[in-house]
C-alpha cells in the first residue's frame, strides 16, 4: 500500500523539477489525445511548442500574448503570497482598458502639443483605472469583511457590462454605423513598437521592468517581507506588528494597477480602440500563470511564455491539423492540476509499506 | 396578475440550478472545504447529462450521469486536497479551468444534437388555483425536490448525529480527530456529496432548463452558487432563498426590458451581480456574525498527527 | 494555509533558470526533428502536383468563423457555404477554416497565419474582424479579403452581406397571421443596425396582414448564449407574446416556445428539427451563391473591390419549412412577397414609415435606399421601447 510520508524538510530538487514533471505529464496526455483523435502527435506537439517560437514574427506574436499575462500574474503573485485571493483581475484589466481608452479618445488637435507624451498618460490612466476597481474590493473587505474572492469575481461581470454600456452608448463611434465600438484611436496614441512591422511593443520592456521591480519588492524590501509573513503566518505577523489592513490594500492596489496597465497596453496597442471584446480572459489565465510560475517573478515569465505557446499553438493546431480549439483549455487546466499534484512531492515522499497509524 | 405568477414560476425555475449547486457546496463548506471547482464540475456534468439524454432518451439516466460526472471530479479534487493537502483554492480553480476545457472538448460533437420534448408537469388540483397554480405548481419534479433537499439538509445538519459530526469536523478537525472521528473520510464524503449535487445542477441545466449543449453554458452559475453559501451564512434554507432571489433578479431584468423600461439593458444585466455584492456586504458587515456562522476551519488544510 | 511556493531559502533563482532553460532547449531540439518532417511533407505534396503538370495549383481559400461550426445557426450557415464552394469547384480549390476566432486582437494573428499558409482568398465572417482584416490586407496586397457585415473596404478587401431583413419581413407576415394575442416577441442579440432593421421588418411584415400587432423586444447582448436566450424567451412569453422571433444564433428560443406551447421561427439555418410543434418557418441565409461567385471571381481574375448586399433575388435569403397549419392565404402572401423581392417589384421599406415616437422616417411612396437601411436607428411604430444606446 502506498502512503505519504512527510519529508523532514521540503525537497529542493523537486521544487524545481515539479513544474517540469507537470509539463511532461501534460505533454504525454497531449500526445495520447492527438493519437486518439487520429492526428499525428509529432505535428501536434510542433504546433504547440515549435511553431510559436520559430521565427521573429512568431516570437513577436508570443510577446503580444505573454506581456499581459506576465503583468497580471505578477500582481496576482503579490496578492496570493499575502493570502489575498483576487480572482477578479479580469475586471481590473477591463476597467484599466476603459480608463486608458478614454484618455486615448481625448487625443486630437487640442493635445497635439504633447505629441507622443500622451502615451505615458494613457498607461497611467490604465494603472489608475485598475487600481480603482481593485480598491472597491479592498474597501469592501476592509470595512465590511466581504469575501474578496466573491466581490472581485462579481465585479468582473459588472466591468464587462460597464464596457458594453459605454461602447454601445455614450462612447460609440458616431461614424461607425451604430456598431458597438469606439473611434479608432489616433495614431499618436499607439504604444510604440520595438521593431517596425512586428506587433511587439514596449510592453515587453515594461514587463521586464515590472519583473525586476517586483522581485526587489518581494525579496529585498521590508514591506514585501511583511506582506508575505502576513500571508504565511497571520498570527506571527500580527505579533510582529505588521498591519494586515495595509497588506490587503497594498496587495490589491498593486495587483489592480498591474492588471489595469495590461488593459491599457492592450487597448492602445494591438486593439487601437475599445470594443465589447476587450475582456480576453487574461485575468483568469494569469491565475494559472502565477501558480505555474510558483508565484515568483522569474518563474512567471517562463510560465507566461508557456501559456502563450498553448494559446497560439491551439490556434495553429486548428488550422494545421483540424484540432478543436477546446484543447487549449484542456491543456491549461491539466497543467495546473498536474502541477498541484506534483507539488505534494516537495513535502511528501511516497512509501510502499503497511498502513501506519489511523488516519 | 397572471404575468406576476409567470414571473414567480420563472424565478423558481431559474433559482433551482443555483440552489442545488449551492446546497452541494454548503455540504462541502460545512466540512471545512472550499471547492472553487463548482463551475467546472457543473460544466462536465452538463455535457455528461446531455450526451446521456441524447443517446438514451432518459432524463433519469441523464441526471445520474451528471451526478456521476460531478462525483468523479469531486473525487479527484478530494484526493488532492484532503490527502495530498494541496492548496484548496488553487486546486478548485484548476478543476474549474480543466472542466471548462474538457467539457468544451467532449461537447464538440453534441453542439447540434437535440433531445426530445420536455415533459409538462402539473400538480393535480393545485395547479389550477389562481396565481399560485401557474406560479408554484407547474414545475419539474426537481424544483420541488430541491426544496425537500434543503429541508432534509437542515434536519441533517441540526438534528442528526451525523450532521453534528460533520459540523464538528468543519469547526475543528483537530478536535474531531482527537475524539477518534475519521476526519479525512468524513471530509471526502462531504466533498463527494457536494460534487454529486453540483453534477445534478449541471445536468438539470443542460437537460431541462435549456435542452441544448453549448460550451460554457453554465456561464458563471457555479461561481454564483459559491457566493450563495457565504451570503446564506451556511444555512440550507437561506441558500434556497438566496438562489431564488438571484433567479428572480435575472428574470426581472428581462421582464423590465420587455416592458420597455428605459434603463439601458446593460445596466439591467448588471443587477444580479450587483445585488450579490450588496447582500454579501450586508451579511459580512458584522464580523462576529460571520465568525459565528462560518465553519472555522474553512479553507485550511488538515494534517492528522501534525 | 500551507505555502504553495518555494521560499527563497529552498532554491536559488539561477538553478531554476538553468533547469527551465534546459527544458525549453529540449523542446527546441524536438523542433529539429520536426523540421525534417515538415520538409518531407511539402516535397510529397509537390510531387503529384508536378505529375499533373498541366493543372494549375488549386486556389487556397480560408474561412474565419466567430462561432463553432456546430452552432446550428450563423457559423453553421457559413460553413455550408464553404462546402458549396468545394462541391462546385472540386479540386480547383482547397478550403480550410478556423473556428471560434475571437473578435479581438487575436484575429489579426489568425489572418496573418492564413496568408502565411498560402491562402489567397480569405473570408472573415463577422463584423468584429474588420480592423484586423484591414491591417493584414494592407500588408499583403496579393491576397483578396472578403468581410461579412462590415463597412470598410480596401483595394484588396470588399464587403458582403445578406438582406436578412427580407427573411425577417416574410417571417413577420406569417407571425401576423398566426398570433392570437397580437403580441409578438423578439429575442435580440446585439443592438446593431442589422438587428434593429430585422426587428422593424418583422413588425412591418406582421402589420401588413394584421395592423394591430405589437412587438416586444428583449436584448441578450450576446450572439450565442442558450440559457440566456431561454430566459429572455420565457420573459417574452410571460409578457403575453405568443409568436417569437430571434436574432440570436441558437435554437433555444424555438425550444422554449415549444415547451410553452407557443410558436417561433428558426433563424440563419433551418431549425425545424429542434422544435417541430412550435416551428412556423425558418428564415435562412444561403451563403453558397455568394461564396461560389466570389471564388469564381478569384479563379477567373475578375475579382474587384466593392460592396455586395444580396437577398432573395440572388438566392441568399429564403424562408423555408413553413408549417402545415399556416393558413393558405398567409402562405400565398409570403409567396407573393418572395416573388416580388426576387424580381425587384416589391420593396419592404417603402413609405410612409413612422417611428414609435410618431416621427415620420420615410415619406409616402419613398423607397429606402441601402444607405438609409444601413443606418436604421429607430423602432417602427408598434415596437415597444427605445433602441439601446440611442441618445
Amino acid at each position: 500500500m502506498l502512503r505519504l510520508e512527510a519529508r523532514p524538510q521540503p525537497s529542493k530538487a523537486l521544487s524545481i523539477a515539479s513544474p517540469l514533471i507537470a509539463l511532461a505529464i501534460t505533454v504525454v496526455v497531449g500526445v495520447l489525445l492527438f493519437a486518439l483523435l487520429g492526428k499525428d502527435p509529432v505535428k501536434g506537439l510542433q504546433a504547440f511548442f515549435v511553431e510559436p517560437v520559430k521565427s521573429g514574427y512568431a516570437l513577436s506574436e508570443l510577446s503580444v500574448k505573454a506581456v499581459p499575462l506576465v503583468l497580471i500574474a505578477l500582481g496576482l503573485a503579490v496578492c496570493f503570497r499575502s493570502n489575498v485571493w483576487n480572482i477578479g483581475a479580469e475586471g481590473q484589466f477591463v476597467v484599466g482598458a476603459l480608463a486608458a481608452g478614454w484618455v486615448a479618445m481625448q487625443a486630437g488637435p487640442g493635445t497635439a502639443w504633447m505629441g507622443r507624451g500622451i502615451v505615458p498618460i494613457i498607461l497611467l490612466a490604465g494603472v489608475l483605472g485598475g487600481m480603482a476597481w481593485a480598491a472597491v474590493v479592498a474597501l469592501l473587505r476592509d470595512r465590511f469583511n466581504a469575501n474578496e474572492i466573491l466581490v472581485s469575481l462579481m465585479l468582473v461581470y459588472v466591468a464587462d457590462m460597464l464596457l458594453a454600456y459605454l461602447v454601445y452608448g455614450p462612447w460609440k463611434d458616431p461614424q461607425g454605423y451604430n456598431f458597438p465600438q469606439t473611434i479608432t484611436f489616433d495614431a499618436v496614441t499607439k504604444i510604440p513598437r520595438l521593431v517596425t512591422g512586428l506587433r511587439m511593443n514596449i510592453g515587453v520592456l515594461i514587463a521586464l521592468v515590472a519583473v525586476a521591480g517586483l522581485w526587489a519588492f518581494l525579496f529585498r524590501s521590508y514591506r514585501g517581507f511583511a506582506l508575505q509573513v502576513g500571508g504565511l503566518a497571520p498570527a506571527a505577523a500580527r505579533y510582529a506588528g505588521f498591519s494586515s489592513r495595509r497588506a490587503l490594500w497594498t496587495a490589491l492596489l498593486i495587483s489592480g494597477g498591474l492588471a489595469g496597465l495590461a488593459g491599457g497596453l492592450e487597448a492602445a496597442g494591438p486593439l487601437g480602440q475599445l470594443t465589447p471584446y476587450v475582456p480576453a480572459g487574461y485575468g483568469f489565465a494569469a491565475i494559472i500563470v502565477a501558480f505555474v510560475g510558483r508565484l515568483h517573478p522569474v518563474g512567471i515569465v517562463f510560465s507566461a511564455v508557456l501559456m502563450s505557446m498553448f494559446y497560439i499553438g491551439g490556434e495553429l493546431a486548428q488550422s494545421r491539423l483540424g484540432l478543436p480549439k477546446a484543447l487549449t483549455g484542456v491543456f491549461q487546466g491539466l497543467l495546473l492540476f498536474a502541477l498541484l499534484a506534483c507539488d505534494t512531492l516537495i513535502h511528501y515522499r511516497i512509501r510502499v509499506g503497511a498502513k501506519g497509524a489511523a488516519q | 396578475m397572471n404575468e406576476m405568477a409567470l414571473l414567480l414560476a420563472a424565478t423558481l425555475n431559474a433559482g433551482t440550478v443555483l440552489a442545488i449547486a449551492g446546497l452541494g457546496l454548503l455540504i462541502n463548506e460545512r466540512a471545512g472545504i472550499v471547492n472553487l471547482g463548482a463551475e467546472g464540475m457543473m460544466l462536465v456534468a452538463a455535457i455528461a447529462g446531455f450526451a446521456t439524454a441524447v443517446h438514451t432518451g432518459s432524463d433519469v439516466l441523464a441526471f445520474a450521469a451528471g451526478m456521476g460526472a460531478g462525483l468523479v471530479m469531486a473525487l479527484a479534487f478530494g484526493v488532492l486536497v484532503i490527502w495530498l493537502n494541496t492548496n484548496q483554492y488553487a486546486t478548485g480553480l484548476a478543476l474549474s479551468l480543466f472542466g471548462a476545457g474538457f467539457s468544451a472538448f467532449v461537447g464538440i460533437s453534441y453542439t447540434q444534437q437535440r433531445i426530445g420534448d420536455r415533459m409538462q408537469f402539473a400538480v393535480p388540483y393545485l395547479a389550477d388555483l389562481p396565481f399560485v397554480g401557474p406560479g408554484l405548481f407547474r414545475h419539474h419534479p426537481l424544483v420541488y425536490l430541491t426544496v425537500l433537499v434543503a429541508l432534509g439538509l437542515a434536519w441533517f445538519l441540526y438534528r442528526s448525529r451525523a450532521g453534528l459530526v460533520l459540523r464538528a469536523v468543519g469547526e475543528s478537525p483537530e478536535s474531531a480527530h482527537a475524539l477518534g472521528y475519521p476526519v479525512r473520510r468524513i471530509r471526502l464524503l462531504a466533498v463527494l456529496s457536494g460534487g454529486a449535487l453540483c453534477g445534478l445542477a449541471g445536468a438539470y441545466l443542460s437537460v431541462i432548463y435549456t435542452p441544448l449543449w453549448v460550451e460554457g453554458m453554465v456561464a458563471g452559475k457555479g461561481w454564483i452558487a459559491l457566493a450563495l453559501t457565504t451570503f446564506a451564512t451556511w444555512r440550507p434554507a437561506r441558500v434556497l432563498l438566496g438562489a431564488y432571489l438571484f433567479g428572480g433578479v435575472t428574470m426581472l431584468q428581462f421582464h423590465l426590458q420587455g416592458e420597455g423600461v428605459q434603463i439601458p439593458s446593460q445596466w439591467l444585466s448588471m443587477l444580479p451581480y450587483l445585488s450579490t455584492i450588496v447582500v454579501l456586504v450586508l451579511i459580512s458587515r458584522n464580523p462576529n456574525f460571520i465568525r459565528v456562522n462560518m465553519p472555522a476551519s474553512l479553507g485550511k488544510p488538515f494534517f492528522p498527527g501534525a | 494555509m500551507a505555502p504553495i511556493y518555494p521560499t527563497e531559502s529552498t532554491m536559488t533563482v539561477s538553478k531554476r533558470t538553468l533547469l527551465k532553460t534546459a527544458g525549453l532547449a529540449a523542446a527546441v531540439a524536438l523542433a529539429g526533428c520536426g523540421k525534417k518532417e515538415e520538409a518531407a511533407a511539402p516535397a510529397a505534396a509537390s510531387a503529384p502536383a508536378s505529375a499533373a503538370a498541366a493543372k494549375p495549383a488549386p486556389l487556397k481559400i480560408a474561412f474565419a468563423y466567430v462561432g463553432p461550426v456546430g452552432d446550428g445557426g450563423w457559423t453553421f450557415a457559413h460553413d455550408n457555404g464553404r462546402k458549396a464552394v468545394e462541391k462546385e469547384f472540386g479540386d480547383k480549390v482547397v478550403t480550410s477554416f478556423v473556428e471560434k476566432v475571437p473578435e479581438a486582437a487575436d484575429a489579426e494573428r489568425v489572418f496573418r497565419d492564413m496568408v502565411g499558409q498560402g491562402n489567397t482568398l480569405v473570408f472573415g465572417t463577422t463584423f468584429g474582424y474588420m480592423e484586423p482584416m484591414l491591417k493584414v490586407a494592407a500588408d499583403t496586397p496579393a491576397v483578396k479579403f472578403e468581410h461579412a457585415t462590415g463597412y470598410k473596404t480596401a483595394e484588396n478587401m470588399r464587403t458582403y452581406d445578406s438582406r436578412t431583413y427580407e427573411g425577417a419581413y416574410m417571417a413577420g407576415v406569417i407571425a401576423g397571421g398566426m398570433t392570437k394575442t397580437n403580441v409578438l416577441g423578439v429575442v435580440g442579440s446585439i443592438p446593431i443596425p442589422e438587428v434593429i432593421r430585422n426587428i422593424n421588418s418583422f413588425t412591418l411584415g406582421a402589420q401588413s396582414v394584421n395592423p394591430k400587432v405589437k412587438t416586444k423586444v428583449v436584448w441578450v447582448n450576446e450572439w450565442f448564449n442558450p440559457p440566456k436566450e431561454t430566459e429572455a424567451a420565457t420573459s417574452l412569453i410571460n409578457g403575453g407574446a405568443d409568436v417569437l422571433m430571434q436574432n440570436t444564433d441558437s435554437a433555444a428560443v424555438l425550444k422554449t416556445a415549444q415547451d410553452k406551447g407557443k410558436r417561433a421561427f428558426g433563424w440563419d439555418s433551418d431549425m425545424s428539427a429542434y422544435g417541430p410543434k412550435a416551428h412556423l418557418a425558418s428564415a435562412v441565409i444561403n451563403w453558397g451563391p455568394y461564396y461560389v461567385k466570389a471564388t469564381r471571381d478569384a479563379l477567373e481574375g475578375k475579382w474587384a473591390t466593392g460592396k455586395s448586399w444580396w437577398g432573395v433575388k440572388e438566392g441568399s435569403i429564403d424562408i423555408v419549412s413553413i408549417a402545415d397549419d399556416v393558413p393558405a392565404e398567409i402562405k400565398a402572401k409570403v409567396g407573393t412577397v418572395k416573388a416580388g423581392l426576387a424580381d425587384g417589384s416589391f420593396a419592404i421599406w417603402k413609405g410612409p414609415i413612422v417611428d414609435n415616437t410618431g416621427k415620420e422616417q420615410l415619406a409616402k411612396d419613398a423607397v429606402a435606399d441601402d444607405a438609409f437601411l444601413g443606418g436604421v436607428k429607430f423602432y417602427v411604430k408598434g415596437v415597444d421601447g427605445k433602441v439601446p444606446g440611442d441618445k
